[in-house]
């Protein structure tokens, strides 16, 4: 690979620093007591403790998954912190908030003050593992939408969270999600009643601080018939030496004609040009079409992590239901990916699209894993996937693992894939037009990934496609 | 046209060049000076396409000896990039499909590109629309083909019409087109030659890469030279493009060895 196109892909992690706030945290190691004395820290009633222990009970006759393409070293578990908060503060208003935090989501460009009003977002943040502020709820309740952290839901709403919690994934369902429904610290909450359509895109944005603190959110969104919501998850981290494990569980619910979408721009540390250091990220995010003529859709752009292990799936139970996954996943240096989705068609008539376009650079490997079961009873079910790779320099893999089931024949089931490269003689075409490495780049990087960018809300495009940029430009020379 | 103190476009001497361990150009010397059309002919392999790539500034070539001068100052120091933003274009033998990007995207950021780097104006898409239809119609083309990704799919023929749409846009100083008439039809063969000589003037200047006679009746040639085995091996006026198809290569080695074993 030539000097230029190592220069573009070397751009060191701009979001690495650390805040240094005082933090509430448990002993290493993970047992029963360590479960009990989350659940206690977090005042939960009887029944979500017995779903944490019965979950962590299962997770240890389990072990961990080995079928995907990627490779990293034992994870010791007893050697994680499973809960660390920031020292409790009662906050009435953003005056109050640390201000130390403040400075770290202005860093990271967090629109929650007043640019978070100017740009109608609403967001609930995450700050290790409890939520510090809410912003617009106020303007949320008055159309009867609850959004909140998990913790807070449980306290205000528990017999919501206790009919759908583990509904979409079961504790017992994987290795990772075991692990998640017995630790989970926080995460958010969403529930949008029968009819309404939510007046304002909802964010998230999640930053691992703590180090060695393992990451657990749990995220529940529940839209009612004929409601609608599009939801921005974004994530960064700080630059650290030791890997950190991170295994989010998000469970999604649409009751008939309801309407949810749900979109991430991730961006954890993914360890040096070396694979020192890193996020392992281990996510279970399933959607379930529950109602009749529902729609979930996915929309994804990966470009952090060690280690991406995630497949955001739909369950299409609903007749007529639509299930749809846009992603955009960047490998570099020795980062790992493992991503795709699955499409399990249960209804008459429902119909799925798969649209992933898989960048890697450097020696990374980046593999899309891709399900679309068409069960007995689904008839006339539809489905479109479309898988492109791209290579940058000849360091890096692609691989593409479609696996297609179908029990009923009425079914129309297409895939198409495609591999290019960019290399030295596309460079030079542009250069040769007086277009510098970065900026040649970052068009071919676009335009690829266009068909997944026209999926994100508006300023979510802008920050993605900026991303993506940072990811593989440097300073040409 | 040959003038007499015409200033010096491009100054190349006794350039010797390799890729890795291979020596491929050995000791190329060639002046071109503004207002001259130069063709360069001569077998397969023997270092044409080299030539040009190495002085547009790509990567793989490393000079081993000699030096080039455009325009009285030293080109082999400057980016790619900033070779064309001066006022080089290289037309390619081979031209590169670039996936996921429309023509009309990357022709409007290439002239925008040069067009900055001359402080001249740069163009929004709507204006940049204007202008590239006017130059579509200069090659001949299909608005069509703006709507397509760079290149993918198009035809040999279209593609070096591509390139000559590119030219047209970017208005060179000095337009390197290596075999740009190869793969044309007869009629695709006369608009890339309209579009070369309508490129030609007083301040520019135009070294074509061909192996065929026929494009020459169309572009007239100032000086004709012949390339082997990495060197000129001999030059003259546009008589020797006629010989050369009529008598081949051979005798033109046989006399350049003939002239070296006797110095
Ligand atoms: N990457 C490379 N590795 C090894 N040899 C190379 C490489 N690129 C070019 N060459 C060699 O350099 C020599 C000159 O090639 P070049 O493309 O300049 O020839 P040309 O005169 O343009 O030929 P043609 O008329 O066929 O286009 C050839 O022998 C070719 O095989
Ligand atoms: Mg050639």
């Amino acid at each position: 690979m030539s000097a230029v196109i190592q220069d573009l892909v070397n751009r060191p992690y701009e979001a690495g620093f650390v805040t240094p706030i005082e933090a509430d945290v448990a002993p290493r190691g993970l047992s029963e007591e360590t479960i009990r004395l989350i659940s206690a820290k977090k005042r939960e009633p009887d029944w979500l403790l017995e779903f944490r222990l019965q979950a962590y009970r299962h997770w240890l006759t389990m072990s961990e998954p080995k079928w995907p393409n990627v490779h990293y070293p034992p994870i010791d578990f007893q050697d994680i912190i499973y809960y660390a908060a920031p020292k409790p503060k009662k906050l009435k208003s953003m005056d109050e908030v640390d201000p130390e935090l403040m400075r770290t989501f202005e860093k990271l460009g967090v629109p929650m003050n007043e640019r978070a009003a100017l740009a109608g977002v609403a967001v609930d943040v995450i700050f290790d593992s409890v939520s510090v502020a809410t912003t617009y709820k106020q303007k949320l309740a008055e159309v009867g939408i609850i959004f909140c952290s998990i913790s807070e839901a449980v306290a205000s709403h528990p017999e919501l969270v206790r009919k759908y919690l583990g509904s979409v994934v079961p504790p017992a369902d994987n290795y990772y999600a075991a692990l998640n429904s017995a630790v989970f610290t926080d995460g958010s909450f969403c529930f949008i009643p029968k009819g309404v359509k939510c007046p304002m895109d909802l964010s998230t944005y999640f930053r691992i601080n703590t180090q060695d603190s393992g990451q657990f959110e749990r995220t529940l969104i529940v839209a009612e018939e004929g409601a609608a919501v599009s939801y921005l998850e974004g994530c960064t981290a700080p630059k650290f030496d030791t890997n950190q494990l991170h295994a989010a569980v998000v469970e999604l619910v649409a009751l008939d004609h309801a309407d949810i979408k749900y979109s991430t721009v991730q961006n954890w540390y993914a360890g040096d040009e070396n694979g020192v250091g890193g996020i392992f990220n281990f996510v279970t995010k399933r959607g379930l079409c529950k109602g009749a003529s529902s729609k979930i859709s996915w929309t994804q752009v990966e470009t952090g992590s060690a280690i991406t292990w995630k497949y955001p799936s739909c369950v299409l139970l609903g007749d007529n239901s639509i299930g749809e996954f846009y992603s955009v996943a960047l490998t570099n240096h020795r980062q790992q990916a493992d991503t795709g989705t699955k499409m399990i068609h249960l209804g008459n008539n429902t119909r799925s699209r798969i649209i992933s376009k898989g960048i890697s650079a450097g020696h990374s490997n980046n593999s899309y894993r891709g399900l679309v079961k068409i069960g007995a009873k689904a008839d006339n079910a539809r489905n479109y996937s479309q898988c492109d790779s791209m290579l940058i320099g000849s360091r890096c893999g692609a691989n593409t693992f479609p696996y297609i089931q179908v029990r009923n024949r009425s079914a129309q089931v297409e895939h198409e894939a495609t591999t290019s490269k960019i290399g030295e003689d596309q460079l030079f075409y542009f250069a040769s037009r007086g277009v510098g490495a970065e900026e040649a780049v970052s068009m071919i990087i676009n335009g690829f990934c266009k068909d997944v960018f026209q999926q994100l809300p508006m300023e979510f495009a802008v920050e993605a496609t900026k991303l993506l940029g940072l990811k593989l430009e440097g300073s040409v020379g | 046209m040959i003038r007499a103190g015409a200033p010096v476009l491009l100054d190349v001497r006794e350039l010797e060049a390799s890729i890795g361990d291979k020596p491929i150009l050995k000791g190329v010397s060639l002046e071109v000076r503004a207002g001259e059309v130069h063709a360069i002919m001569g077998p397969n392999g023997s270092g044409k396409s080299t030539l040009a790539k190495l002085l547009s500034g790509h990567p793989a070539y490393s000079v081993t000896r000699g030096s080039v001068a455009y325009r009285g100052s030293d080109l082999l120091g400057l980016s790619p990039e900033a070779r064309a933003q001066a006022g080089l274009f290289l037309g390619f033998q081979y031209p590169v499909e670039i996936p996921g990007v429309s023509n009309a995207q990357f022709l409007r950021l290439a002239y925008n590109s040069v067009q900055a780097a001359r402080g001249a104006e740069e163009l929004d898409p709507l204006e940049f629309d204007d202008l590239v239809r006017e130059k579509l119609a200069l090659v001949d083309m299909d608005p069509s083909f703006l709507e397509r990704n760079v290149n993918e799919g198009f035809s040999g023929g279209e593609k070096k019409r591509n390139e000559i749409l590119q030219m047209a846009l970017l208005e060179p100083v000095l337009a390197l087109l290596d075999e740009t008439d190869s793969g044309l039809d007869i009629d695709a063969l006369r608009v890339v030659a309209g579009g070369v000589n309508s490129l030609a003037g007083a301040d520019n200047a135009i070294v074509l890469v061909t192996h065929y006679q026929r494009l020459l009746n169309y572009i007239e040639p100032d000086y004709v030279h012949v390339m082997e085995g990495g060197q000129i091996i001999k030059t003259g006026d546009k008589a020797l493009a006629l010989e050369l198809e009529a008598r081949g290569y051979d005798w033109v080695r046989a006399e350049f060895d003939a002239a070296r074993a006797a110095a």
